[in-house]
């Protein structure tokens, strides 16, 4: 019924980009650097600092979801919202934002420093899984949240009719889900962190905190040693690879899109008690994420009046950087998502894995392959935007295809058989079946890899050409002028590019999808 | 003879169901038998959704056994999902013409003419969910209409709707039939469906559907397996 | 696809504007030289209207950043010059066999040690020093023991990353040879955070995060000149400042050789020299007519400079960089 290549192409063009830019990087080695006792140390800090942030993030996120399963109250549609941002939120303006409520001189120090206590230290692994929980918390409360809501709503209404109470509720009802869905949704968090760079940095307080991906930086930069630099590149996939295998047991946790703004009506919690839980697990939650981007907005208010208007054409080259992102997205995505779901069981799974590749890859590795393939035939730096927009977008497949595989799977099984009996092929199918069938995760799946790619510092110094800034690297040109006020003022029109882009698309996906 | 399956041997996991038999030219036939024992089976290998082991479908004489669903001449009404829910009932209807949906002034006039003979006039803007479970059976008809195959086959299409409502719409579908020239096959487990739908009937049992026979004589004295379904209020 | 195709025009595939006559000649140089408050579109300015040529200042993130592009690039480089490497990078600069030797020889530098280099040519320079807060720290250190010995709480850059922090590694070195180690095992305490480049650790000492950052002696300057802020000051060390000497060079393969000649030539220039101190916040080379800006006088004068040389600076680096990672790390 459908053509097979545009699949198979987009499959080969993940593969190139995550694979290929790795070996053009150690064709053009000179020669091999073996790994050595720090790139030993690396790595075990790079797998301690993402078992932890994975394990953390979890944790804390099951209160949460569970709370947001089963309570209905005033503003938790924005509430989930909001608390999506520190997902897409460019590193450095988060990391501001969470010194200025958990630094030395941050909030919570201050708090500290009435009552004459020593201000906090958050700098250390302490530091950095903080920052990772900070980003991925929201993540994993999705995934949990989708989980819970995935539970029919009959089976609660039956077990109140047996009778049951919240402990016989969790055992038989809530145990089974989360044992489906945690694992999974901790691999996911633990892939994200493995290729941390900049956190690891600006919150490890020192050498101790060297991640793999730091290393590799430190290959390219201080030595220029392009051997060892893939093969840290390698390493990195093989961490993944080995972490996918561990939990292949797990499903990977299914959609990220679909809609939770409904909370299941549930007979045994109303206890006051489990109430008060629920509100102090939504509250502190709350508190965390949005506490430290207040700060970034009451910072940027003070520093937005005096952006020079060069900030406009940043941040509309930001939003050509991420509407073509998005477009990317949606042109590898679908095809390769009609791919798996049409190819058989071996190709299908192989698909699958190629989608996910790019968690695994280390963008300093993509961005550094990229120009060695690219120089030969046009220059590089002229091509900085659109090769942003490219590796966003195929960064952001992984999470794209968790939401829209599942959606499809499910159009298909309902009306593939209809569409199939009215000879519905290719661009028709597409058109007429399945993009409005999935509109609301591809809303979601577009938002996300716009909001990423808008908060994007560009794939490397390679590719970047300050004269042409996107917003970010904008940022980065204010602090490097010593204007860090303006600078706080460009993180706040960054936050809100964002953050708009990713509402935008998410809301008109869920427009699209009102039937 | 209109369609006839061939020594047709169809596989389903453990489950297998043997077909040999053929159907009149502009005939309405029930396929009635204990539920799992292979109705929407063999309906599904008539529209192509299910490959057979072995055996030919044919249709007028011609082997349609390796046509993709869409191209085989008839249409299809599931159990449920007939409609798309993110199109209104005109544009449903319409793929009836072309599923691409561009379609020609004249063809949309066509599309509007289809819908007010089943009774939908002036509803055309609305999307299924704006509709009762009857007129979105009737949606269905009328893109059966506008897609002029002439083999309809019907699934348990009006399933959920209420006694009455439902006798109404076999009576559509009956006259649409009828005027139209087509051949027939309804899939039901209500007897009485048979009665009022179709003169002759499949009974599908025991891995077998056996050939078509005349409805009130088989009802009226039902062969062992029927009559074990049937039960004493037959 | 006229949508793509469209999209693709505004992300900047557009062809290329039907090209002038004038020569082009294509400066690397590090982004904070190019962007709107650096130096970049003065010089530019400046340039163009004497050169007939269309002069291409292209950012390529910083000094360590530039050369791997230049190693990756190889002779097909489309630079004509590159300008913004330090004597920590010539040494590997001039190994690539790229650059050819500048032959300017009567410029009558403005520097406290000695530079001669047959291929590149100094165009800035600044000494590297801790800056604070004179309203927040009362008793500021005299040296990196008394720093160390003190309690007061400093940002560094990761001198693997940032072109300061290999500037501090050096320093260190530089001061103390053997007893290194201990210096950073001392400082170990006071160190609140490592890194990735300048802008992160001067971002965290500005919101309050340490006492004290990494920067250069001209940083106060900036605060005093452009802000009317005359609480930062630099903190003058005994044992001599490491200085950090910006560099220009031109490449063999170019096919611009006396344009490129010409630009070194402009650089040094009194027009571009005296551009430099407040833009690229560094001291010039050669001393501009009218002398340094008001509010330099204000800044501290080490009394010994600390530079090694590029060749020596190379051989050091790596072994400096182990011991500073053993002592942090412990």
């Amino acid at each position: 019924m459908i053509r097979h290549w545009p699949g198979a192409l987009a499959a080969a063009l993940v593969v190139a980009l995550a694979l290929g830019t790795l070996a053009a990087v150690a064709l053009r080695a000179e020669g091999w650097t073996a790994l050595q006792s720090a790139d030993w140390a690396a790595v075990r800090f790079t797998l301690l600092q993402a078992t932890l942030s994975a394990l953390f993030s979890v944790g804390l996120a099951l209160p949460v979801a569970r709370a947001l399963a089963r309570r209905q109250f005033p503003g938790r549609r924005a509430l989930v919202t909001l608390m999506g941002a520190p997902f897409i939120l460019p590193v450095i303006v988060a990391v501001l934002g969470l010194l200025a409520v958990f630094g030395r001189n941050g909030l919570i120090s201050h708090i500290l420093g009435v009552f004459g206590l020593p201000p906090i230290h958050i700098y250390g692994l302490h530091g950095v899984v903080l920052a990772h929980v900070f980003f991925n918390l929201p993540l994993a409360t999705r995934l949990i949240l989708h989980g819970w809501l995935s539970i029919p709503g009959e089976r609660f209404r039956l077990a109140a009719s047996l009778g049951f109470g919240p402990r016989e509720t969790f055992r038989l009802l809530e145990l089974p889900m989360l044992r489906a869905v945690l694992p999974g949704a901790a691999l996911v968090i633990f892939l994200i962190c493995t290729t941390s760079f900049a956190v690891a940095l600006a919150l490890g307080g020192g050498p101790r905190a060297t991640t793999v991906e730091l290393a590799i930086y430190q290959a390219f930069r201080f030595e220029f040693d392009l051997g060892h630099a893939a093969l840290l590149g390698l390493v990195q996939v093989a961490i993944c690879a080995t972490a996918a295998a561990l939990a292949r047991g797990a499903s990977l946790p299914a959609e990220m899109g679909g809609g939770l703004d409904r909370a299941v009506q549930r007979w045994d919690a109303g206890a006051t008690q489990l109430k008060l839980i629920d509100a102090i697990a939504t509250c502190l939650a709350a508190a965390f994420l949005l506490t430290p981007l207040g700060a970034v907005v009451a910072d940027g208010l003070a520093g937005i009046t005096r952006l020079p208007g060069a900030v406009l054409w940043a941040a509309g080259r930001s939003l050509a950087v991420a509407l073509a992102a998005a477009a990317l997205t949606l042109a590898l995505a679908l095809p390769l998502a009609v791919f798996i779901h049409n190819a058989g069981r071996a190709g299908s799974a192989l698909a699958e894995t190629v989608a996910y590749l790019p968690v695994a890859t280390s963008p300093l590795v993509i961005g550094v392959g990229l120009f060695i393939v690219i120089f030969p035939f046009a220059d590089p730096v002229s091509l900085a935007l659109p090769v942003t927009a490219l590796v966003n977008a195929v960064m952001s497949l992984p999470f794209v295809m968790r939401a829209i595989l599942p959606a499809l799977t499910e159009a298909e099984a309902a009306y593939g058989r209809l569409a199939d009996s009215l000879g519905m092929k290719g661009l028709t199918r597409l058109r007429i079946f399945l993009l409005p069938r999935l509109a609301r995760p591809l809303g979601f799946a577009t938002g996300l890899a716009a909001a990423l790619s808008a908060g994007d510092l560009g794939v490397v110094a390679l590719f970047v050409d300050p004269a042409e800034a996107t917003l970010p690297l904008y940022l980065y040109q204010l602090m490097a002028s010593y204007r860090m006020e303006e600078a706080a003022g460009a993180a706040l029109v960054l936050l809100a590019l964002s953050l708009g882009l990713f509402v935008a698309f998410d809301r008109g996906g869920r427009l699209g999808a009102q039937a | 003879m209109a369609l006839r399956l061939e020594q047709l041997h169809l596989r389903l996991g453990d489950f297998t169901l043997d077909a040999d038999f053929e159907v009149p030219a502009r005939a309405r036939v029930a396929v009635i038998g204990p539920s799992g024992a292979g109705k929407s089976t063999l309906l599904a290998a008539i529209a192509g959704f299910l490959k057979p082991e072995s055996g030919r479908i044919l249709w007028e004489g011609r082997d349609i056994t390796a046509l993709p669903p869409g191209k085989r001449p008839l249409s299809i009404l599931f159990q449920d999902n007939n409609l798309f829910p993110h199109l209104t009932a005109r544009q449903n209807a319409a793929l009836g013409i072309r599923p691409s949906l561009r379609l020609s002034d004249e063809e949309w006039a066509r599309v509007d003419t289809a819908l007010a003979r089943v009774g939908l006039a002036g509803l055309g803007d609305r999307r299924p969910a704006a509709l009762s479970g009857g007129q979105q059976g009737r949606v269905a008809l009328a893109r059966m209409l506008l897609r002029r195959r002439s083999l309809m086959l019907l699934d348990e299409p009006f399933a959920a709707l209420g006694p009455a409502l439902k006798a109404d719409m076999l009576d559509l579908v009956a006259e649409i039939v009828e005027a139209e020239g087509m051949t027939a096959l309804l899939v039901s487990h209500d007897p009485e469906d048979a009665r009022r739908f179709a003169p002759l009937t499949v009974v599908v049992a025991e891995g077998r559907a056996a050939p078509p026979a005349p409805t009130e004589a088989l009802l009226g004295n039902p062969p062992p397996a029927l009559a074990a379904y049937l039960g004493n209020g037959a | 696809m006229r949508y793509a195709i469209t999209l693709a025009t505004a992300l900047g595939l557009a062809l290329p504007v039907a090209a002038e006559e004038k020569p082009v000649l294509t400066v690397y140089t590090y982004d904070s030289f190019v962007s709107d408050w650096g130096p970049g579109p003065q010089i530019e300015k400046d340039f163009e209207a004497v050169c007939n040529c269309d002069l291409n200042l292209v950012g390529t993130g910083d000094g360590a950043a530039m050369l791997g592009r230049l190693k990756l690039e190889g002779t097909r480089t489309r630079a004509d010059v590159v300008l913004g490497l330090d004597t920590n990078l010539t040494a590997a600069a001039a190994e690539t066999g790229l650059f050819a030797k500048h032959g300017i020889e009567d410029v009558e530098l403005a520097l406290p040690v000695e530079w001669d280099d047959e291929i590149f040519l100094l165009y800035d320079w600044g000494w590297f020093a801790f800056v604070y807060d004179r309203s927040k720290v009362t008793n500021v250190p005299k040296n990196f023991r008394e720093l160390a010995a003190s309690d007061l709480k400093i940002v560094i850059q990761d001198p693997r990353s940032s072109t300061p922090g290999l500037g501090l590694l050096l320093w260190v070195q530089a001061a103390y040879g053997d007893e290194a180690r201990a210096i950073w095992e001392g400082l170990a305490d006071n160190i609140v955070t490592v890194t990735k480049g300048w802008s992160e650790a001067y971002g965290m000492f500005l919101d309050g995060e340490a006492d004290m950052v990494l920067s250069y002696t001209t940083s106060p300057a900036y605060h005093l000149i452009a802000e009317g802020d005359d609480t930062k000051a630099a903190a003058p060390f005994e044992e001599g400042h490491y200085m950090q000497i910006e560099v220009m060079g031109r490449i063999a393969s170019s096919d611009q050789p006396e344009l490129a000649q010409s630009f070194l030539r402009f650089m040094l220039s009194d027009m571009a020299q005296s551009v430099l101190p407040t833009t690229n916040w560094m001291y010039p080379a050669l001393m501009p007519e009218m002398g340094l800006p008001k509010g330099f006088e204000t800044l501290i004068t080490p009394e010994r400079s600390l530079l090694y040389p590029p060749a020596e600076a190379a051989k050091v680096r790596d072994a400096a960089l182990e011991v500073w990672r053993e002592a942090l790390s412990q």
